[in-house]
């Protein structure tokens, strides 16, 4: 089978500080469109500073330094407007965090805040969203009750209903199973196979047995350095780097 | 212990206060027009004493409620620390200003102010009233807003900001909204410390127990009344009884007041 793989995100040459501390250095890698990136790796080597550039979050914080460049879709990520950049490029975080509000409204909210008015419209996008995330059944007839009330693996599943409104084009996902049981982690995770025939996923995870379940291709992250990148299945069955192959067979991590 | 003493004043305003109304209907005490307690005979109408105090305090609300929402807003969610931490003793000050200078400054300088640009032939008017008020409850609107402000989880924020939204629109529609219970909090403690003020008001409103027909004229309010007239009653007559009938309704008010700010308190907790 040949598959065509257009280049969603490229990352060049990305060395990024915090302060004094080297986050990431010298990183190069590409990301394609409609696939699922796993990155992996142990604490602080990296991943969620990688993330949160690629939306700009890391622009916040003021000790945060970057030199190289993200180029998404042709264009350096620097040149476009910051507030549409993270609506294409959207963020799930590790722990859930519906607002104080109803089902709906914590769906409404994205679309409501980027001007969307029309009722009709709303009603739509939201059942567009709760479905697509796999959450539609459970919660279609409690959609005016507070999203508080429903249990986490439902809330990380909000959450996601919530950025699919805004129509994003990439999703990523910082560890968002390591809050949740066994059964709520295999539903988000078979939410993310479906997802990816429509958007962009990245998924950061701590737990190498979900980077085998699901990503298409992986890259290992150590101390702030790229180790190794491989189709999942390489990197699992015969990583070239006796790190990657120590890190996955559970030696060290 | 405090629902006690509460309840014990509440007893000693209704012996001393519930007279009056063997003379006076109650519909008659609330909403006749004059009040003249030493003319012959004397005339107990408190309406023009209730409109004075609505006037007053609504006044000092529709000032300090945006100005103060808007300032606690910016401390918490805008001014970088070392801005914060000066605004922040700033409003401590003004909140541990007594009103009686407060009203003394408001006397000495508002009202001619006022006097001057309106073209009054006194300054010393519902408006002068307001605004001297307003600087009092500034400082508890503030504090207890921006708290209920900071409160709100950083988690909140970082949503907003990953979906796109501004930073004016994560303050305005997030933030806000999340703070909303705590907000409503902070104005009714405001507004109630407004009501129960008595000597600024006295000083700065010109006392005139007269139905007003604009802000600009002088008015009376229910607690200057209250602590004008005291002391030239006799005690146990009718006027006597009429001011701690004035004291009764007062009460209702704050407690009515300070119920709602509980609500909505506790709901800020959750
Ligand atoms: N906001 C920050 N301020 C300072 N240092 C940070 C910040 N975020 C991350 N770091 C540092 O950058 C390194 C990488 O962290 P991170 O990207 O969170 O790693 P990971 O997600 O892989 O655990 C760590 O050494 C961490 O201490
Ligand atoms: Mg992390």
């Amino acid at each position: 089978m040949v598959e065509t793989k257009m280049t969603k995100i490229s990352i060049q040459d990305l060395t990024i500080h915090f302060g004094n501390v080297t986050a990431l250095k010298n990183l190069n890698l590409d990301i394609y469109s409609n696939e699922i990136f796993t990155i992996i790796g142990p604490a602080n080597s990296g991943k969620s500073s990688l993330l949160q550039s690629l939306n700009r979050l890391n622009d916040l914080n003021a000790a945060y330094r970057k030199s190289g460049k993200i180029v998404m879709d042709g264009k350096d990520i620097d040149d476009l407007d910051v507030e549409s950049l993270r609506k294409r490029v959207s963020i799930v975080f590790a722990l859930p965090f519906p607002l104080p509000l109803s089902i709906f409204d914590n769906i409404a909210y994205g679309p409501r805040m980027h001007g969307i008015k029309n009722k009709t419209k709303l009603i739509k996008i939201v059942e567009k969203g709760l479905r697509e995330a796999y959450l539609w059944d459970e919660v279609k007839d409690r959609l005016h009750t507070p999203a508080m009330n429903l249990s986490g693996g439902q809330q990380q599943r909000l959450c996601i209903a919530r950025i699919l409104a805004v129509e994003p084009e990439v999703i990523m996902f910082d560890e968002p199973t390591s809050g949740l049981d066994p059964i709520s982690t295999a539903r988000v995770e078979e939410t993310m196979r479906v997802l990816k025939e429509r958007y962009t996923i990245i998924l950061v995870t701590n737990n190498v047995a979900q980077a085998a379940r699901v990503g298409d291709r992986t890259a290992f992250l150590l101390m702030g350095e790229l180790v190794e990148l491989d189709e999942t299945k390489q990197l699992f069955t015969s990583a070239r780097d006796k790190r990657t192959d120590d890190y996955i067979t559970g030696k060290f991590g | 212990m405090s629902i006690v003493i509460v309840a014990l004043i509440f007893a000693f305003l209704l012996k001393e206060g519930l007279s009056i109304f063997w003379r006076v209907p109650i519909s008659d005490f609330l909403f006749a027009r004059n009040w003249y307690p030493i003319s012959d005979p004397p005339q107990f109408g408190i309406l023009p004493l209730i409109i004075g105090s609505i006037l007053v305090t609504a006044g000092a609300g529709i000032i300090s409620i945006p100005i103060g929402i808007a300032s606690a807003l910016f401390i918490a969610e805008i001014a970088p620390r070392k801005t914060k931490e000066v605004l922040k003793a700033g409003i401590e000050l003004l909140a541990a200003i007594p009103s009686v200078v407060i009203g003394f400054i408001g006397m000495v300088t508002l009202g001619p102010f006022i006097k001057e640009i309106f073209n009054l032939s006194t300054g010393l008017t519902a408006l002068s009233g307001s605004i001297t008020l307003a600087f009092m409850a500034m400082p508890t609107i503030v504090s207890i807003a921006e708290d209920a402000i900071t409160a709100v989880p950083r988690q909140y924020r970082e949503a907003a900001i990953a979906m796109g939204a501004t930073k004016w629109q994560t303050t305005w529609r997030i933030v806000a909204y999340a703070a909303r219970p705590g907000m409503v909090a902070a104005v009714m403690l405001g507004i109630g410390r407004v009501i129960g003020e008595t000597m600024a008001v006295m000083m700065v409103t010109g006392n005139a127990a007269l139905i007003p027909h604009s802000i600009l004229q002088p008015v009376r309010t229910l607690t200057a009344t209250i602590a004008a007239e005291m002391g030239e009653t006799v005690q146990g007559g009718e006027h006597y009884a009429a001011l701690f009938a004035i004291g009764i309704v007062l009460f209702i008010i704050t407690f009515l007041i300070n119920g709602i700010a509980d609500i909505y308190l506790h709901k800020a907790k959750k």
